[in-house]
């Protein structure tokens, strides 16, 4: 099929100016085109991996397009090993998330353009290869998520609305600075593949004010990118989101939005920056770990499930940062350790993926029980088990896959991470396993509380998890499932690129020597 | 080229001139009922403007002994201040708080203020700046006070006519310390008498220079000549307001660039690389923090307005906060920025202005309390107020983004010493998230979701608004068209 890739990303667009003429008091006509639209989607995300050639690292199903010419800015997209993991998940994520907000009954029509319309957005930044689009891309994910926050949210969604977007909104505009700087300074192009190509060189020994422009540019895409993971201390607007924001954005938010900035280092910090990986990895592993152990203490502290779970995507994604740090193991400075950058860098593409699975289901059973008794109050439940067997069931699932227990894949992830990790920043890594610790512990607590003792009263008449439910959850589990114990065709997909992307930090990096 | 011979090139100006006596008399005959009629004299008067304009080709040359210049440039902000009043006087006949009056002098007067501006957009001449600055001044005192029986306009009215007439007194008298220095009243001449000084008059000439500096600065609203701006928004009627933000800005913008660029750049206007002249301070640095200023004040006091008019007036010194941002630069790229800057702000600020107008209509208030619900209510007239609040605050997909984007990649593209300034314009933009989203915000997530739909409920409302918001919304998108209109449009008269 041509153009594959603007069918994924244009597909939604599509739907929601079908949706544009359903009259909107048809709203389950609204969901069923969403239901399709994603379904499609997906369908075609899952073509896309079965004829990726994975054997290879570059990009590949390139389209190019003449766009403004005047500003050399050009309609390029392009899948690599990287982007192949995060278009799947998000179609996954996306056609999972239909269903999840099948009881929206307020606005239909526009929760469910609105929730398209984000879609395109993501799907848009993991598939572009001009900088300019990229931007485009990443600002246009903003407007949805803040009405989808501020309309259909908790009580305090207009302050959590606001808050998201303007703390996104100051990430991104340092980033269109960088962009700008780049474009500038690495000969006046948009097109990230030449930019991986002339920045690493154009850029040696440039200093503005005094300061290497290698480190403003990566401290400014840096930031853009960590309010987006988010990294300590930009992290605050996360917990606030998601309590706030309906289930289904929670998944979304948490699913995949949380990738995008990790998505974004990887893509472009690390490819155009090389000698900037060199200089800030140890930044890097140190705030990694800072996420591991803030986020799970914050979680400890929660009294409410849904941030509690919004603390644990803080400290899942600390794991992530720890291991794109361990890509400077291959260097010849650091021992030449090319299994430990692979281990470190796939592991943490794998994390990303599986925080995507694992949190999205964490998030559609919390949406579970918030249905049912209207609280999140995790003190205000007990010995649910003996009411809801099978919800209790699937929530244990979900709660060991995200404690990392063997056998589900978060754990061969932390596992690489911590491999991967070990031999460069071996002190980091050794308190950092604290925090792996602390993860168990608000995760049984929580569970111990809630499901275990004596019965609530109150809840004794609560239905049992129903059937629509149940189809969001468990394809997620069974993947989770799945690749914890044979995680070989996801890391089959994905390690040529990282091949080729630790071969470009380590062969560029170290030049300039800013460090 | 000689007076006779000149007139040939000036038939834009003639029908408008023409326009201006139609329209007069027209109104002479009359009922005040009727007297909007004489709206559609001037928008055929304007319209035969366009066609004269564009029957003009792009010559460039000097005009009545080089005291106007006939180029590209001027032309575009020309085919600029055209739009935006064509699309002001359509705003007008939505206007109900024009409804009392007798409105066919509206719109004679801004037959004749369209005159100024055209006049503004080309004087090359100090004595020809002066004039024109004059005509639109007292146009835009006349429009200001139009609704007489309200004090506000008055108050408006009056307050615009002090501060205007003492800015363009500290003006005229920078120009006649000019004038002294270089006995010349030309821009061309000007430049090659300053090379040629010696460098005791330099104190005299920075003087001059801040002082029409003040003149400009009055006409853009930039911080610290910004005073009368609020006020002056929030008096006059709201569809004077939009204009006033938008064409006379324009027209002192191309005023700006001519002057300063002309007299006091090194060279030819759009090459040179310095300031000749002003290097005794430092005059880009010192425009720099002007900018700043301008961007950092209009938005910080935009915040904490009740009244989202009011709002708009504080965001529009923001606006010119953004675009002063390239003046520093001299570069192309700069004026390229402001250009773009212009023309895409045309849109998205009259749009937001016209729903202004629209909820007023309805409501009777334009505090963002008369918002509330509106979204639910009037789905169309919501979404595009989204939509020009998207473009205001710089965001893509939206022409306001695309502004913005060339005037910073303008403030990147000169040099590392003006990443402050980008630093200080970016921020900025994310301050104004925060109060352009309150209407927003009082629009879908306060007040009650209304059941039932309300749609504009004449054709030329639905018009106008598509009319702003198609352009708002395509531009940013696909812009290339417009941008080669702007860099064709980038030849300036640099003398014969």
């Amino acid at each position: 099929m041509n153009h594959l890739l603007s069918w994924i990303i244009w597909l939604p667009v599509l739907g929601m100016v079908a949706i544009a003429f359903i009259p909107r008091d048809k709203t389950e006509l609204i969901k069923q085109v969403s239901a399709a639209t994603t379904g499609i989607q997906l369908a075609l995300a899952i073509y896309l991996w079965r004829i990726f050639d994975a054997s290879t690292g570059s990009f590949q199903f390139m389209e190019t397009a003449e766009w403004i010419p005047s500003f050399n800015i050009t309609y390029i997209l392009g899948v690599d090993g990287l982007s192949l993991p995060m278009v799947i998940l998000m179609a996954l994520i996306g056609f999972i998330s239909v269903f999840v907000s099948w009881n929206i009954n307020t606005a239909v029509k526009g929760y469910f353009s609105l929730f398209l319309l984000l879609n395109t957005g993501v799907m848009g930044v993991f598939l572009s290869l001009d900088f300019f689009l990229f931007y485009i891309f990443w600002e246009v994910m903003l407007l949805p998520m803040y009405f989808l926050i501020g309309m259909w949210g908790g009580p305090q969604r207009e302050y959590a609305a606001i808050k998201f977007f303007l703390y996104t909104l100051f990430g991104s505009v340092l980033m269109l600075i960088a962009i700008l700087a780049l474009y500038f300074t690495c000969g006046n192009t948009f097109d990230m593949l030449l930019l991986m190509d002339t920045a690493p060189t154009a850029l040696n020994g440039v200093l503005w004010w005094g300061m290497s422009s290698i480190k403003v540019i990566w401290v400014l895409l840096f930031i853009g990118f960590a309010i987006k993971v988010p990294v300590f201390p930009f992290h605050t607007w996360l917990p606030l989101a998601h309590v706030e924001a309906p289930t289904a954005i929670s998944v979304i938010l948490a699913g995949v939005l949380l990738k995008l900035g990790v998505y974004g280092m990887l893509r472009i910090n690390y490819t155009m920056l090389p000698d900037g990986v060199f200089w800030f990895a140890g930044a890097l592993a140190t705030l990694g770990l800072i996420n591991v152990i803030w986020g799970a203490m914050c979680a400890l502290a929660q009294k409410d499930l849904k941030k509690m779970v919004a603390y644990s995507s803080v400290n899942h994604m600390g794991y992530v940062l720890l291991g794109m740090a361990a890509v400077i193991a291959a260097s010849e400075m650091n021992g030449d350790n090319l299994i430990s950058a692979q281990a470190g860098l796939n592991g943490a593409v794998f994390q990303m993926f599986n925080h995507g699975t694992i949190s999205a289901m964490l998030f559609i059973l919390v949406g579970v029980i918030y249905d049912r008794a209207h609280h999140r109050d995790i003190e205000g439940f007990g010995g649910l088990a003996s009411q809801m067997p099978i919800y209790t069931g699937l929530v244990a699932v979900a709660f060991f896959a995200g404690l990392g227990l063997p056998g589900f894949s978060g754990f061969v992830s932390e596992f690489m991470i911590f491999i991967g990790a070990f031999p460069v920043f071996r002190t980091i890594v050794i308190i950092s396993t604290i925090g792996i610790l602390l993860n168990a512990a608000y995760f049984l607590w929580a569970f111990q509380r809630m499901f275990f003792g004596p019965a609530n009263e109150k809840y004794k008449d609560l239905p049992e998890i129903n059937k629509r439910e149940l189809f969001t959850v468990v394809p997620l589990a069974l993947i989770t499932l799945f690749l914890g114990i044979y995680p070989r065709p996801f890391l089959d997909m994905i390690s040529a690129t990282m091949n080729v992307l630790i071969e470009q930090v380590v062969s560029l990096g170290g030049l300039a020597g800013v460090m | 080229m000689s007076n006779l011979n000149s007139l040939s090139h000036f038939w834009p100006e003639l029908i408008l001139t023409l326009t201006v006596l139609t329209a007069v008399v027209a109104d002479l005959f009359y009922h005040k009922d009727e007297s909007r009629k004489v709206a559609w004299w001037v928008l055929g008067g304007l319209a035969l403007t366009l066609f004269a304009i564009q029957m003009g080709g792009s010559t460039v040359t000097d005009l009545f002994m080089g005291t106007i210049a006939l180029d590209p440039f001027s032309e575009f902000f020309k085919i600029l201040v055209l739009i935006a009043t064509v699309l002001v006087i359509l705003t007008s006949f939505n206007s109900n708080e024009l409804q009392d009056y007798r409105v066919g002098e509206y719109y004679s007067i801004l037959a004749i203020m369209v005159f100024g501006l055209f006049l503004m957009a080309s004087a090359i001449d100090i004595l020809m700046v002066y004039l024109a600055i004059e005509v639109v001044s007292i146009m835009s005192f006349f429009l200001a006070g139009y609704l007489k029986k309200n004090p506000h306009s008055n108050e408006a009215s009056l307050k615009y006519v002090i501060y205007g007439a003492f800015s363009s007194g500290i003006m005229l008298y920078g120009l006649s310390i000019l004038f002294g220095l270089t006995g010349t009243t030309k821009f061309v001449e000007m430049q090659a008498a300053i090379s040629g000084l010696s460098p005791d008059s330099n104190l005299a000439l920075i003087i001059s220079a801040v002082f029409i500096l003040a003149g400009f600065g009055y006409k853009i609203s930039a911080v610290p000549f910004h005073f009368w701006t609020p006020d002056v928004y929030e008096g006059s009627p709201t569809t004077i307001t939009a204009y006033l933000s938008v064409a006379p800005k324009a027209a002192g913008f191309a005023m700006l660039i001519r002057f300063f660029n002309q007299v006091f750049g090194d060279s030819s206007a759009l090459v040179s690389e310095s300031w000749q002249a002003l290097n005794q301070i430092p005059w880009p640095q010192l425009m720099g923090v002007l900018a700043a200023a301008t961007m950092t004040v209009g938005n910080l006091v935009a915040i904490q307005q009740k009244s989202v008019k009011r709002m708009l007036a504080y965001s529009s010194i923001a606006h010119a906060g953004y675009m002063m941002m390239a003046l520093p630069l001299m570069s192309k790229a700069g004026v390229y920025g402001i250009m773009m800057y212009l023309l895409m702000y045309l849109f998205m600020n009259l749009g937001a202005f016209f729903v202004v107008i629209y909820i007023q209509g309805k409501t009777g208030g334009e505090d963002f309390e008369d918002f509330n619900g509106m979204g639910w209510k009037m789905p169309f007239v919501g979404v595009v107020m989204t939509l020009f609040m998207l473009s205001l605050t710089g965001l893509p997909p939206t022409a306001g983004f695309i502004g913005k984007f060339y005037l910073f990649a303008a403030v990147i593209e000169a040099g590392p010493q003006y990443y402050w300034l980008a630093f200080v314009g970016v921020l900025n933009s994310v301050i104004s998230l925060y109060y352009y989203f309150r209407v927003v915000k009082h629009m879908y997530f306060i007040g009650e979701r209304s059941e039932t739909v309300e749609m504009p409920e004449s054709n030329l409302v639905t018009f106008v608004l598509l009319s702003l918001a198609i352009p708002t919304f395509i531009f940013g998108w696909y812009f290339a068209p417009v941008a080669n209109w702007v860099s064709e449009s980038l030849v300036i008269f640099q003398g014969m």
